[in-house]
């Protein structure tokens, strides 16, 4: 496989990886036989960086994520490859060591506020609980810190609110109550999956900033996943768009969305509105759908899809990612032309 | 408590006031103001009552054998009449009412105890574990509740005890579904995968994020269990596998006044009464309950209380 890019490459990136995903492979096993949803991860994240993962439903991006933090269900999972946090492979974890990285290395912020609290635990005893799990905090200590906690992401009468009951906070104040509680062990990692999409836009807005400011102040490196590429823009670093289990392109942020360089990505941009931009036609959709995972297609899995279709090598072999400029790099055999996108190359 | 709620939402801002009272107080709170559920409390007040104090209440001993007074209907000196042998039909009802609720709560928590748990463990872990436990419940289900319970006393032997040891085990299949069942949908609720993806252990995903959130159908189900234990102990008495005479229970009192149901009706009549009454009273609760634990339901009785 490709080897994954330097640290030179990317301005940002500084010092030793602190998760690096290698030939990452989820398969599920199905009465049709092996479901390959994640083929072949390969990224890194450094201390301070933000990477969006974007990709429509069924790319294998939360899959993905939860495969580092050893929530994939095997059986009837299967994972394979590296995941190493610090140098150290949490693949070959047992399952007490598995426990000591959620929650304490990485943690996960969910997508819906709504469902993610139990509804009848008091919210300081949720901010707590895994605080005294992992840092051994008596409860006073775990109380005070779970108040500051719930002051620095916003939340007002902090101390009064330990003792509600999530039906009693809104859906921002819910997703500000996730935040905290995934930061209460100063995770190296926070993998926030959908975590804006249930929320309208201006709570959106917040977030996104809450978190912003909250990784420059812990360090911590971020993954935010999200089929919303103008969230992804506002927030990320570095951008890596999943397909089929894949990456099919991964660049910096403002060179993604000014220079795609796989028919993917051009097709998810060319259906997103733009607010302010002179009218240039209909968005256009991308047709088809993605391909199943128990039968992928044999060479490019972007193909039958694809409005470009080269040649018969995009059938019969798989392109690997090519460096575009550096630190870009598309999964395609050919120099898209921009001209060329997307409207035309979309159409019928 | 409606004003005080209707104030907090409109006052924009202001965090919203956290009702004072504790979850189990407003559903206390609405039971009372169910007046069926009002009045089976009382009764089964009453019961405990009589369960608790009986043998300081009732005016004559349980074995108190007044020969010239035997089969007397009701009537001043004894209440509820007299039986074959002159003891005191009521005083022998109300001592009665403790076996009947001893063995009612104990075969309840027993049955409750394993049942909840091997539902839980069975709906937790899934696959194989689930089908072994849960297809061994089916053949326990399999059985009508009281041969079965005959069979268990037959291996184990007549008595109290052995009753109780009989009833639990014929009413564990029934909480382990029930408690499986809301397992099911609760495991896969996304605040159980965030504790998971924060480290949590099973033990503690169980015990802290899923019991108490399948507590209710179980809460609702133990009082209806109740009713049918405290039925069933009436029938292994009646049967005579249950309390051995000459020890009072309401079962064992309706077997001994089925011979003289011609000439002494209240001899059968009043345990009757006293079992229907009581297991009238736990299904009304058990009723009430569930009304009340359900959300959608609940709201609406709120909204009822708001109205009147």
């Amino acid at each position: 496989m490709s080897q994954t890019q330097t640290a030179a490459e990317v301005p940002g990136q500084t010092g030793d990886p602190v998760l690096s995903v290698r030939d990452l492979q989820v398969r599920f096993g199905t009465r049709r036989g092996a479901a390959h949803v994640v083929n072949g991860l390969n990224y890194d994240l450094y201390p301070g960086e933000t990477l969006g993962i974007v990709g429509e439903s069924g790319s294998g991006k939360s899959v993905s994520t939860l495969a580092l933090m050893g929530l994939v269900p095997e059986p009837p999972g299967r994972v394979e490859g590296r995941v190493e946090l610090d140098g150290v492979n949490l693949l070959d974890n047992s399952k007490d060591e598995w426990r000591n990285v959620r929650g304490n290395d990485i943690a996960m912020i969910f997508q819906d506020p709504m469902t993610s609290l139990n509804p009848v635990l008091p919210i300081g005893r949720q901010v707590t609980e895994h605080m005294r799990l992992h840092l051994g905090m008596s409860e006073s200590e775990a109380n005070d810190r779970a108040v500051e906690l719930l002051e620095r992401v916003g939340l007002s009468d902090a101390r009064r609110r330990l003792g509600s009951y999530p039906h009693q906070l809104s859906g921002g104040m819910r997703q500000r109550v996730m935040i905290a509680i995934g930061l209460a062990c100063n995770p190296k990692v926070l993998i926030a999956d959908e975590a804006t999409t249930a929320l309208d836009v201006t709570i959106q807005a917040q977030i996104v900033e809450l978190v912003g400011d909250l990784q420059d102040e812990f360090g911590m490196g971020v993954i935010w996943i999200s089929h919303d590429l103008g969230v992804v823009a506002g927030i990320a670093d570095r951008v890596m768009v999943m397909y089929a289990g894949q990456v099919v392109e991964e660049a910096p942020v403002d060179e993604l969305y000014d220079n795609p360089s796989h028919p993917y990505t051009l097709g998810l941009l060319g259906s997103l509105p733009v607010l302010g931009k002179e009218e240039r036609g209909d968005l256009v959709a991308i047709p088809g759908l993605p391909p199943d995972p128990v039968d992928l297609p044999q060479g490019c899995s972007f193909r039958p899809r694809c409005p470009y279709q080269l040649d018969e090598r995009c059938e019969t072999e798989r392109p690997e990612l090519r460096r575009v400029v550096p630190g870009h790099r598309a999964a395609c055999f050919y120099e898209v032309p921009e001209q060329e996108q997307p409207e035309d190359a979309f159409d019928g | 408590m409606a004003t005080d709620t209707t104030a907090a939402t409109t006052e924009a801002g202001a965090p919203p006031a956290v009702d004072p009272r504790s979850r189990w107080r407003q559903i206390l709170d609405l039971l009372v103001s169910n007046r069926l559920a009002l009045f089976a409390m009382v009764v089964l007040g009453l019961v405990l009552l009589a369960a608790v104090f009986g043998p300081w209440l009732a005016p004559f001993g349980v074995n108190e054998v007044i020969v010239q007074d035997r089969l007397q209907a009701p009537g001043l000196d004894h209440i509820f009449g007299t039986d074959e042998l002159g003891r005191d039909v009521f005083s022998r009802v109300l001592l009665g009412a403790r076996a009947s609720l001893v063995v009612g709560v104990v075969a309840v928590g027993i049955s409750l105890t394993a049942g909840t748990l091997l539902g839980l463990i069975a709906g937790f872990y899934g696959g194989k574990t689930d089908d072994f436990i849960m297809r061994g419940m089916d053949v326990l289900f399999a059985f009508p509740a009281i041969l079965m319970a005959i069979a268990v006393l037959a291996i184990l032997g007549p008595g109290l005890v052995n009753a109780m040891i009989a009833i639990g085990i014929v009413y564990t299949p029934i909480f382990a579904r029930i408690t499986r069942g809301s397992v099911l949908s609760v495991r896969e609720e996304v605040y159980v995968r965030a504790a998971r993806s924060l480290g949590a252990r099973d033990a503690r995903l169980i015990g802290l994020h899923i019991l108490p959130n399948v507590a209710a159908p179980i809460i609702v189900q133990t009082t209806i269990s109740l009713a049918f234990a405290i039925l069933s102990e009436a029938a292994l008495s009646f049967l005579g596998l249950g309390v051995q005479p000459p020890a009072a229970s309401w079962g064992r009192m309706l077997a001994e006044g089925r011979g003289f149901i011609q000439q002494a009706w209240w001899m059968a009549v009043f345990p009757g009464l006293a079992i229907f009454v009581t297991v009238l009273s736990f299904n009304l609760i058990g009723d009430a309950l569930r009304d009340v634990l359900d959300p959608r339901q609940r709201s609406a009785i709120e909204s009822r209380g708001l109205a009147g």
